[in-house]
């Protein structure tokens, strides 16, 4: 179990690779010309730029003038580096032991469910997808527009079952005779008395919520022992005059009126409009009345949360990591579960212990250092975490989200050119690396 | 198991000497490669321009910001040099917004391509400051035959002049949707007051007055630009261009004010948050869809091409165009943009390049395939494809008063903050004096 594990890790040092210890000087030097292209091209690639790195951290950002320290006294008086160190430290604490508990999750319930193998390659197919176009596809999903973004509109799909949606989602009162807000129901400034006549203008309508056939809109006559009014979109092109219905103005059809006691606020009746917009409330007795139109006409579909957005933002990076990651530790745990002994397992179970106890016991402590794998080459993966944020994340909320490494390629390119600073960067990201590094590097001893 | 170690860990002694060697054998190469790309172009200047076109050879590499259809039409400018040089070998590097990046690591490395466009002058004028950048003063003369002093003084810096403006861009252009305009029965704004009232008209007539890309800073930046020149004047411009007045200066407060008027949410399509995530394309396709989601979309000449390509509204029909609104009375003005041509390498195949680049000829080889604005003047106007392109290009090449894009002028880092602040200041726009102080604060370390 532990060789699957080893030979997935990142950044092994060239240490495993030698071969069984040689018994004489021959042998010495063949193993080191079996070793020298791979120690060139480790040159080439990383230790030389590592050195450089080093070695220009400490020179001013055009270069040349050798400046100690100030780099990185600049480093930690950064603002946006601070951010970046903060989300950092999020991702370390969240992303490691969220996919090592994934992993386990599935590896466990893969043993159980039908259907494995497909279960299996659908939490795998992620890994095998670029991530930077994973962020693409992500930064897809996660407009806010429910038009655009997949997960908002998942969200509104579903809640448009049980909530439902006003007729006219978008219509404002034209004028201030009508009180109060969309959100909580528009009712009209004035009492009305019997006689009376309700103008209630609408402007703002969408165009996907006016008539389908327009009718033009009709002031009614007044009824001597009733109210009647009008609910009209009070706009033709050019504006029109506001509070006044006019030639080329449409009724609304189907908008439910409410008639309220000025007395006691009670509602009294309800009728819904017609074609042409005109209403009539008939047979009241004497007494000041309001005439309103309901919250429920205006209700808006749900507008998405804001996944984007400051405070959502590395939350939903994390997501997308996890959805990438969770394969990666379900196989490695996986095939850690394959190789424990049965007979353990049936033994524990003979001895009368539940299955949650056989999990606690058995196989988890006999699963830990395929978790310590998992767990230790997430912690080094995230701490370097680049492409999964400079491809989700919108450029004017990168500073809310940012992270170490793409603080680095920030100052260092994208026309910055700050390559001291940039430089300095790199160091303390490397810095960073060097206990968990050690870490691994003893395990592999230890395991040999 | 300890024997075994032992001879380990003498391997490893053998190793890290290896790659000792081998990172030291890079320094040493890496310095020499340095010190021969400076030491060549001094030796092939001087007799370059006089020579007849058939005597020039040898190979250049342009590295440019144009890729997919952009590319495409500068590759046939170039076809156009290769008829008239044919022993030149050219090589287009497309490389998009990368360029800054790939130029910083080419200079660093000693290994630029020889020529390149740049889009800002500042980045231009850093290039200088470095000594990466080989003046242009062979071609003095065609430049200041064929381009207004403000062009050429772009490139100019201490008396030398380092670029050829080759595209040039309009930025006081707003575009709209005509069946949006006509539906609300508004007409093309002149004044800012026209525009504000139109934009209450379209609200009330059910449409979002504007549509805002805000996910990329240099949409708010270009919006800035034009409100800022129209309600401070040039001067003030130029004056807050070089940080010779603060960014807490009163004019600055000002022009956000006026821009506040715009940023209120239900302005906005899709609402301010949603504005943050909308990337530029799709702010422009998202006023031309049915039913529209936003009535204009203040954007440059180049939406023009986005118009074209991305959405199936006809240019003149479905979309026009007004010229960015006077406010109180300020006079006709153009901010701009323009990317210049510069020369990283000297030698006779590159000034041939650049005095090619220079000439009207050149500029008319875009301008028939569209989506080009040349700042030449002697551009025969007839090469442009259609009325609207032609009537945007005359008023940048002509302009008297023309300012450069101010974001574009500054250092990289206040470029950056000014993305971030006007971000910032989308989301909130009644905090003025935070936006400017930050800004300032920016500017000061910038401009230190």
């Amino acid at each position: 179990m532990s060789s699957t594990g080893s030979s997935t890790v990142t950044a092994a040092p060239p240490v495993t690779e030698v071969p069984p210890p040689p018994s004489s000087r021959g042998k010495h030097a063949i193993s080191l010309a079996f070793l020298a292209p791979a120690i060139f091209f480790l040159g080439v690639w990383v230790v030389y730029p590592a050195i450089r790195t080093l070695i220009r951290s400490f020179y001013s950002d055009r270069g040349g003038e050798f400046v100690w320290f100030e780099n990185y006294e600049a480093l930690f008086r950064d603002e946006t580096i601070q951010t970046a160190i903060k989300n950092n430290v999020i991702w370390v604490l969240v992303v490691p032991a969220g996919v090592t508990a994934l992993g386990l999750l599935f590896a466990v319930l893969t043993e159980r469910v039908p259907w494995a193998p497909a279960f299996k390659v659908a939490v795998f197919v992620p890994l095998a997808v670029s991530l930077f176009a994973v962020g693409v596809i992500w930064r897809i999903m996660y407009q806010q527009d429910p038009d655009r973004g997949a997960i908002n509109a998942g969200i509104v799909a579903v809640q448009g079952i049980f909530t439902e949606q006003g007729a006219l989602t978008t219509a404002k009162p034209s004028t201030d005779a009508l009180a109060g807000s969309p959100e909580g129901g528009l009712t009209l400034e004035k009492t009305v008395q019997q006689g009376g006549v309700a103008l209630l203008g609408l402007t703002a309508i969408k165009a996907g919520e006016l008539p389908a056939e327009p009718e033009q809109a009709v002031t009614p006559e007044a009824t001597p022992d009733g109210i009647t009014g009008v609910v009209w979109r009070d706009f033709k092109p050019g504006g029109g005059t506001p509070g006044e219905v006019e030639q080329d103005e449409v009724g609304l059809g189907g908008v439910t009126i409410k008639l309220r006691s000025a007395a006691d606020g009670k509602t009294v009746d309800s009728t819904t409009s017609n074609a042409d917009g005109s209403f009539a409330f008939e047979g009241l007795e004497e007494g000041d009345y309001r005439v309103a139109i309901g919250k429920e006409t205006f209700s808006k579909p749900f507008q998405g949360f804001n996944w984007l957005g400051d405070q959502l933002i590395t939350p939903a990076l994390l997501i997308a990591f996890l959805w990438v990651q969770a394969g990666f530790a379900m196989v490695i745990t996986a095939a850690g579960l394959a190789a424990i002994p049965r007979d353990l397992l049936e033994a524990a179970r003979t001895d009368g212990g539940t299955e949650w106890q056989v999990f606690r016991r058995i196989t988890v402590p006999q699963l830990m250092p395929v978790l310590i794998v998992v767990l230790v080459t997430q912690i080094i993966g995230v701490l370097k975490v680049f492409d999964l944020v400079v491809s989700i994340v919108p450029a004017s909320r990168r500073d809310s989200a940012t992270v170490i490494a793409v603080e680095m390629w920030e100052r260092s390119f994208s026309g910055q050119n700050r390559f001291g600073f940039g430089a300095a960067i790199s160091t303390f990201m490397f810095v960073l690396f060097i206990p968990f590094l050690v870490l691994n590097i003893r395990r592999f001893k230890r395991e040999n | 198991m300890r024997e075994a170690n032992g001879v380990m860990r003498k391997h490893r002694w053998l190793l890290v000497l290896a790659l000792l060697v081998a990172a030291l054998a890079l320094l040493a190469a890496g310095c020499g490669g340095d010190d021969d790309e400076e030491a060549e172009p001094a030796a092939t200047t001087e007799e370059a321009t006089t020579e007849a076109a058939e005597d020039v050879t040898g190979s250049i590499k342009i590295a440019g910001l144009w890729t997919g259809g952009e590319g495409d039409s500068f590759k046939a400018v170039l076809a156009g040099f290769s008829e008239k040089y044919p022993d030149v070998k050219v090589t287009y590097q497309p490389a998009g917004e990368d360029l800054p990046t790939i130029l910083a690591t080419g200079v660093e490395g000693g290994n630029p391509p020889d020529l390149a466009s740049l889009s800002s002058p500042g980045v231009i004028k850093s290039f200088v400051d470095k000594g990466a950048l080989q003046p242009i003063d062979f071609a003095i003369d065609a430049l200041k035959e064929n381009y207004s002093e403000g062009f050429v003084n772009l490139t100019t810096f201490d008396g030398k002049t380092y670029g050829v403006v080759f595209k040039g861009a309009n930025k006081s252009t707003v575009w709209y949707n005509t069946q949006a305009f006509e539906d609300a029965g508004v007409e093309a704004p002149t004044t800012w007051d026209e525009l504000l009232e139109a934009g209450d008209t379209l609200k009330a007539s059910g449409v979002t007055p504007y549509s805002v890309g805000a996910a990329e800073g240099w949409t708010l930046t270009d919006l800035f630009e034009n409100v800022y020149l129209r309600t401070a004047g040039g001067e003030k411009y130029d004056q807050l261009a070089a940080h010779e007045i603060p960014w807490t200066d009163p004019s600055v407060k000002d022009a956000l004010t006026e821009m506040a008027k715009i940023f209120q949410s239900d302005n906005i399509a899709g609402g301010t948050s949603s504005a943050l995530q909308t990337d530029f394309p799709t702010s422009v396709t998202q006023v031309f869809t049915d039913p529209p989601k936003a009535a204009m979309v203040m954007g440059g000449d180049f939406v023009g091409t986005f118009i074209t390509t991305e959405t199936k509204a006809k240019i003149g029909e479905d979309a026009d165009v007004f010229t960015f609104p006077s406010i109180n009375d300020s006079p006709p003005v153009v901010v701009g943009a323009g990317d210049s041509i510069v020369m990283f390498k000297d030698s006779p195949a590159a000034r041939a390049m650049v005095s090619y680049l220079a000439s009207p000829e050149a500029a008319e080889l875009w301008a028939k395939r569209g989506g080009f604005s040349s700042p030449n003047k002697n551009l025969d106007e007839a090469a442009y494809p259609d009325d609207i392109t032609r009537k945007l290009a005359s008023e940048l090449a002509q302009a008297e008063t023309f300012r450069f894009d101010l974001s574009d002028l500054q250092p990289a880092v206040l470029n950056d903050a000014l993305f971030a602040e006007l971000a910032n200041f989308v989301k909130n726009p009644d905090d003025i004096d935070g936006v400017t102080g930050k800004l300032e604060a920016a500017a000061k370390k910038a401009y230190k």
